[in-house]
């Protein structure tokens, strides 16, 4: 039984972290996939999100300011808001240059990101981090939400402990689950939309002859910060949950620049830019082989070292993360040069004449 | 005047920017020459930097087990080389394969590239800092005395002496190159106006190998110094100098090696210098800032003038 | 066919991806001749031009460089076979030397560049002074004129020249094409797309009119621009040159 329990929990996470990064993978797609826009700094957006969330939403803290205990919708929509901000002021600086800059510039941004997480520790609490991230449904078995509005309505605080003290301690993994694989879906939906819609449509004549588009008397540069925008919304907002998964976030290990984003490169290359659908099924499939590599790797140096038994295996053990991040690299270099389209490759939007 | 301001100004704060100026300069020229001939960012250049820096480390434990003393600098002869032909192998198998694709594909390819080197060099060599060089690096006592004698004290350890010198040379070598050959010539040619090169008989491809050799040793010279001068080296040095070096050669306009080297000073000047009491006691920024330094001066310049200094491309 | 064939585009069909531009193409040059291509804008000129030096994708029909098929092959090698070629915009590496400019016109050479030079500043006496002035520094003119010198260091069995006076005053047109008739003299064939029909036409020894990606009219220099209904079409409406 605690066998089954263990997989089905486990079934969970992985649903949980792989519809955080389909999120991910979404709003890339609308930055790359519909307009064709290079993001290098998919972890600073996330790491903004995060942080709008954890600073708002969590409790008082005697280590940093904010702790401003808000209610955790407000958290989720400012932390959208907030990388959408700097997504804008980005956007107008260098989109109109090509997308080798926008590339350059969006690492710079995720490293000052960095920087400013690291050094404003009033705020941010420095390289310490932020601890006790409120968690959607987890949050409620805390004293301090199942005391407050709406749940003190309904019932006491102290009937409410013994409930919460009852149920199985993991009873809202299902739900936090679910709710992201919810949100993941409605993202999926609303794209879908605002791709055959005549907004889309304008994105991928852009992408294709901006020229022609722009000719056309299409303001391409609002066209494509509009798009910068709304990914980054859509980021920020991953972000947010990928706080509430990890309840402690820090600026360094969590939103390692280099292999967040490469994640979500290859999620969505793998799955076929240009398509939310493969956006979606690149990132649950990347982050299922990821998360079961580890396994692999872990199992081949066991069997190597069962070989070699002169081989000393805690440095190979040690060195286990960095053989996955190679694998995945060498993954990504075979999709792009066999398979450049992806599983699922882009359906254009019947483009009337009209552009 | 010297002792109130110079000594303290000059020995702290500008030969330092000097001697990181140098160091960005050199990894500058390889952005700028793959971003000029190839047109694209290329996200794997540090790593190039950072991977000669561990085999420079590899060759000098080589040398030492054979009971030769040797200095960084001999062991970083076999490491660019080292170098070399690892740019070269990586082009070969994985950016060729995108040479008439969109541009976007190869910037992609050396993203993953990027990962791939980093990762392949902390399986090899783990994870943690490595010591490139033992103990403090004491002032050169010759150039001490001399310059003490004319109430202008220099404290420039050997080190720094190295790297300058070894710069200056590099560039000027390189200039000849440029100004002077066949396959120099070829190289700004091609920079130019590529579709031009292609229809005036020049054999791109071996430009584009040269491009890598150059640009390669460079990025060699530059990860050495580096490692010399800080002392220690990790598998993150590469991406810690990316954004410099790519702002540098925006700085100096893309497809300008001397525009580069000219950023590149700029670039590590402004770093230091910015850690320079100029208003009161603290410094004007925050230590922890100072890599930001790079960033605000490249976006600076993308909305002022997105060409560079040297009029440089824009694509 | 001509005598002393130099150069031969046969039934050439050809254009840019799926877009047919060229639809059946017949142009010869023979040696010691300028041949005009005229016609309209959107006729098809350059197109040929791209085809012959293999930038474009041919869908059928053949060139020939003298006996040799030439059809498909990438440009590094066209340009090695013999074809000078001298794009119509952006034909000199401006940020070089007039001189640097010449040595990349003869790349695969091997020997003799010393002479090659000499031979080119004869031609072209106004390059000679600035030779060791940046390309991108001169007129228009004289531009054009390096852009025609790098592509005649490699010993061309002919030149290709790509509208070369768009864009120039008429000053600076009449000295091309004096230059032109100059090359011309020295051995050179030479085939040139041009916009200025007139001037292009009287220098010529033969001409061809593309309309809409075919083969128009035929003729000698002089019987094409006094043919009344070329005349009217690319020359202007005054009738007849």
């Amino acid at each position: 039984m605690d066998i089954i329990l263990g997989y089905f929990l486990y079934g969970m996470s992985l649903l949980t972290v792989g519809g955080i990064y389909a999120l991910l993978a979404l709003g890339l797609n609308v930055q790359w996939g519909f307009a064709g826009l290079f993001n290098a700094g998919i972890a600073g957006f996330a790491a903004i999100g995060a942080y709008t969330y954890a600073i708002l939403t969590t409790a008082e803290s005697k280590f940093h300011y904010g702790g401003l205990e808000l209610p955790l919708l407000v958290g989720d929509v400012m932390a959208m808001v907030l990388a959408g901000v700097i997504a804008g002021v980005i956007g107008l600086i260098c989109i109109r240059l090509r997308a080798d800059y926008l590339a350059i510039a969006t690492i710079g941004i995720a490293e000052i990101i960095k920087l400013v997480l690291k050094n404003e520790s009033d705020i941010t609490n420095g390289p310490r981090g932020i601890n006790k991230i409120p968690r959607t449904w987890e949050h409620f078995s805390e004293e301090r939400f199942y005391s407050s509005f709406p749940l003190n309505v309904i019932n006491s605080s102290d009937s409410w402990q013994m409930f919460f003290e009852s149920i199985a301690r993991w009873w809202w993994q299902p739900f936090f689950a679910g709710t992201i694989i919810l949100i993941v879906l409605f993202t999926y939906v609303l794209l879908e939309k605002l791709r055959t819609s005549p907004w889309g449509r304008m994105m991928t004549a852009i992408r294709e002859n901006e020229m022609a588009a722009a000719a056309a008397g299409k303001d391409v540069t609002r066209r494509r910060i509009e798009a910068f925008i709304l990914g980054a919304l859509i980021m920020g907002l991953a972000g947010a949950f990928l706080g509430q998964h990890l309840r402690l976030i820090e600026p360094t290990q969590t939103f390692d620049p280099s292999k967040m984003t490469f994640l979500v490169w290859v999620m969505l290359i793998a799955g076929g830019s240009g398509n939310n659908k493969g956006a979606i099924l690149g990132a649950f499939l990347i982050w299922f082989i990821w998360s079961s590599s580890e396994l692999v790797t872990n199992g081949m140096i066991e069997i190597l070292a069962s070989i070699f038994d002169s081989v000393d295996i805690s440095i190979l053990k040690n060195r286990a993360g960095f053989i996955r991040m190679l694998f995945i690299g060498l993954l990504l270099q075979i999709i792009l040069q066999r398979f450049p389209k992806g599983i699922l490759p882009e359906k254009r939007p019947a483009v009337s004449g009209k552009i | 005047m010297w002792e109130s301001f110079g000594f303290e100004f000059i020995n702290f704060y500008f030969i330092p920017g000097l001697v990181l100026g140098c160091i960005y300069a050199l990894g500058a020229i390889g952005i700028t020459l793959t971003f000029g001939i190839l047109r694209f960012a290329n996200f794997s250049h540090g790593e190039i930097m950072m991977t000669s820096s561990y085999l420079t480390w590899e060759f000098i434990m080589i040398f030492t087990s054979l009971g030769i003393l040797a200095h960084p600098l001999i062991g970083a002869i076999p490491a660019s080389i080292c170098a070399i032909l690892l740019a070269l192998f990586v082009d070969r198998f994985f950016y060729k394969p995108f040479r008439n694709a969109p541009t976007i594909m190869i910037v992609i390819a050396s993203f993953g590239m990027m990962l791939i080197i980093r990762s392949m060099v902390q399986v090899i060599w783990g994870p943690n800092q490595l010591t490139f060089v033992k103990g403090i690096a004491k002032p050169n006592a010759y150039i001490r005395d001399l310059t003490a004698s004319f109430d202008f004290m220099l404290l420039i350890p050997n080190k720094h002496f190295s790297i300058l010198i070894g710069t200056v040379l590099i560039m000027l070598l390189f200039n000849y190159l440029l100004s002077s050959t066949k396959i120099g010539k070829g190289m700004r040619a091609v920079s130019d106006n590529p579709d031009l090169a292609k229809v005036s008989g020049i054999d791109v491809e071996n430009i584009i190998k040269a491009t890598w050799i150059v640009g390669g040793f460079c990025a060699a010279a530059a990860g050495v110094f580096l490692a010399m001068d800080t002392q220690f080296i990790e598998s993150t040095m590469g991406f810690r100098m990316l954004l410099p070096m790519f702002a540098a050669a925006i700085l100096g306009g893309i497809g300008r090696p001397f525009g580069a080297v000219a950023g590149g000073l700029i670039i590590g000047l402004a770093e230091e210098l910015s850690a320079y009491p100029w208003l009161g006691d603290g410094p004007v920024i925050s230590p922890g800032y100072k890599s930001g330094v790079a960033f605000s001066i490249m976006v600076l310049m993308l909305i002022i003038k997105p060409s560079g200094l040297f009029k440089g491309k824009v694509f | 066919m001509l005598q002393n064939r130099i150069l031969a585009v046969e039934n050439l069909v050809a254009g840019y991806g799926e877009t047919e531009i060229l639809h059946d193409i017949n142009i010869e040059v023979a040696g010691h001749e300028i041949v005009s291509i005229i016609g309209p804008n959107g006729a098809g000129k350059s197109t040929v031009m791209k085809s012959i030096l293999g930038i474009l994708n041919i869908n059928r029909g053949n060139i020939f460089l003298e006996s040799k098929q030439i059809t498909g092959v990438k440009p590094s090698d066209v340009v090695k076979l013999g074809v000078g070629y001298v794009p119509q915009t952006d034909n000199v590496f401006v940020s070089l030397t007039v001189q640097e400019n010449l040595e990349m016109g003869a790349w695969t050479l091997r020997s003799g560049l010393e002479n090659k030079f000499d031979e080119m500043y004869t031609l072209f006496p106004d390059l000679s002074d600035k030779r060791f002035q940046a390309a991108g520094q001169l007129s228009g003119g004289q531009r054009q004129m390096v852009a025609m010198a790098k592509a005649l260091m490699l010993d061309a069995k002919i030149l290709l020249l790509d509208e070369p006076t768009a864009g120039l005053s008429p000053k600076f047109r009449h000295e091309i094409f004096s230059t032109i008739q100059r090359i011309n003299k020295s051995g050179m064939p030479i085939l040139m797309v041009e916009q200025n029909a007139k001037q292009a036409l009287q220098i010529s020894h033969r001409g061809y009119v593309l309309v809409d990606g075919s083969n128009r009219h035929t003729g000698t220099g002089t019987g094409l621009s006094s043919d009344p209904e070329v005349a009217r079409m690319f020359l202007g409406s005054r009738g007849s040159v």
